[in-house]
């Protein structure tokens, strides 16, 4: 039965392209989480404002999204929307997707922080004569966000191990270049075991860099340490 | 040319039958090894616990696809000539132990205390604790986030397309391939995978607020 012997032999030659990969998913990544943070951002201020119209639209938004399979939204984007006119790359397509499914988490994540300011923070705010907008920036929105900082940063690695499923509309990345490695060298699992690895390792990476980033951001959270 | 039909719908709505059934297949697998990773993460052991929060990291870690064609491929290289819906079974049991572990062990950390101490001075052996005093009260703890985590494997199945098993998210390839009207396809797909998973979502909440009243 197991008569199987492992050969890694392949990575000699196939390395730079599993690191090109690796790359290709870091970028596909970064700039899905960085765009949708900004639209998770303005979702939960929508939404956790008092335009009702426009919360509830948000909030139909959030639950279709949430409540429907990341894979079948990348197809809507690639496949459906060209056949109403809209066409666009793969990576496009890819980004486009990962970006509407990571606003909608994101924007319940951030709305939850918004709603756990506790309301004595802003009449303390307007005792000390701040306007609105400071109040909302500086009391609402950045202790909000402060606070979910760790659920975001969880929810953001989710997304770049999620960004695999856009290899199915062949969009550059990881799985992608690992499914074109393995059709040439017949090792599957090998390769998939090298690219594990590899996620692994990117995951621990994007957990690290986020951290630092909420280092820098949140001034407070470092000099208070809490 | 054939347009997208009531009889697509219908085959649509047949193949989500699948997808049903292999989400049980994943909750009721991934339930059984997820309690006993939980158990492990919160054991006395310090190997117990190092190794299953090993597999949890390690799991939770690398993309579902990725894991799915570990198990695809891993099955293959035993020698088992397998349909694919064992690989996907395994691969959705290995994704779904090592979330509901992480989440069962973190209700079970949030029993207070004291109920372990008294428990321990009534007598009741190590065991006996978790069966009448500690599990009883972590599974109401449980019951909302173990519902909401349903709808992600309800999602999550439809990866499993990707090995060639006929679920509802390749059956809206296939519909796709036939009538080459790709938007109301997937739109179809999304509302019946919609369908499922909204009311799953809504009983989380439901029990959430439940067991938040008395706060």
């Amino acid at each position: 039965m197991l008569s199987y012997s492992f050969d890694f032999s392949f990575l000699l030659t196939t390395w730079p392209a599993f690191m090109r990969g690796a790359w290709q998913t870091i970028l596909l990544a970064g700039t899905s989480i960085a765009i949708g943070f900004f639209v998770a951002l303005i979702c939960a201020i929508i939404r956790s404002g008092k335009n009702k119209l426009a919360s509830g639209l948000v909030g139909v938004y959030v639950e279709v999204i949430r409540n429907t399979p990341l894979l079948v939204q990348i197809f809507i984007v690639y496949f459906g929307l060209p056949s109403i006119g809209l066409r666009m790359s793969a990576e496009t397509a890819a980004v486009i997707a990962l970006v509407i499914n990571t606003g909608a988490y994101g924007s319940e994540i951030i709305r939850a922080g918004i709603e756990s300011i506790a309301k004595g923070q802003l009449e303390a705010a307007e005792c000390l004569g701040l306007n609105k907008f400071q109040v909302y920036w500086h009391i609402i929105l950045i202790p909000a966000v402060e606070r979910v900082y760790p659920a975001l940063s969880s929810q953001f690695v989710l997304l770049m191990l999620s960004s695999s499923i856009t290899s199915q509309i062949s969009a550059q990345e990881l799985t992608a270049e690992a499914n074109l490695i393995q059709s040439e060298t017949f090792r599957s699992f090998e390769v998939y075991l090298i690219v594990a690895a590899i996620y692994l390792a990117l995951s621990v990476l994007f957990r690290v860099v986020l951290w630092a980033i909420g280092e820098v951001a949140f001034v407070r959270r470092r000099k208070l340490r809490t | 040319m054939i347009t997208f039909s009531s009889t697509h719908l219908i085959y649509l709505i047949e193949a989500a039958r699948w997808t049903l059934l292999l989400s049980v297949l994943a909750f009721i697998g991934g339930g059984i090894l997820g309690l006993v990773l939980a158990l492990g993460r919160v054991s006395e052991h310090k190997p117990l616990r190092w190794l299953s929060a090993a597999y949890i990291q390690i799991i939770q870690g690398t993309p579902l696809l990725v894991v799915l064609f570990l198990s695809y491929f891993g099955l293959s290289i035993l020698g088992l000539d397998i349909p694919p819906i064992a690989a996907a079974g395994l691969s959705l049991t290995l994704y779904t132990s090592a979330f509901l572990g992480e989440i069962w062990r973190g209700c079970i950390l949030s029993v207070p205390k004291t109920q372990w101490e008294a428990s321990n001075c009534i007598g009741l052996s190590r065991a006996q604790q978790y069966r009448y005093v500690i599990l009883p009260q972590a599974a109401r703890i449980a019951i909302p986030p173990t519902v909401g985590f349903m709808v992600q494997i309800i999602k999550n199945t439809s990866i499993t397309s990707i090995i060639g098993f006929v679920e509802l998210a390749r059956a809206g390839q296939i519909v796709n391939n036939s009538t080459f009207q790709p938007f109301i396809t997937f739109v179809f797909v999304a509302i019946i995978y919609f369908a499922m998973c909204y009311p799953l979502s809504l009983a989380s909440r439901h029990f959430e607020r439940k067991l938040n009243v008395g706060k």
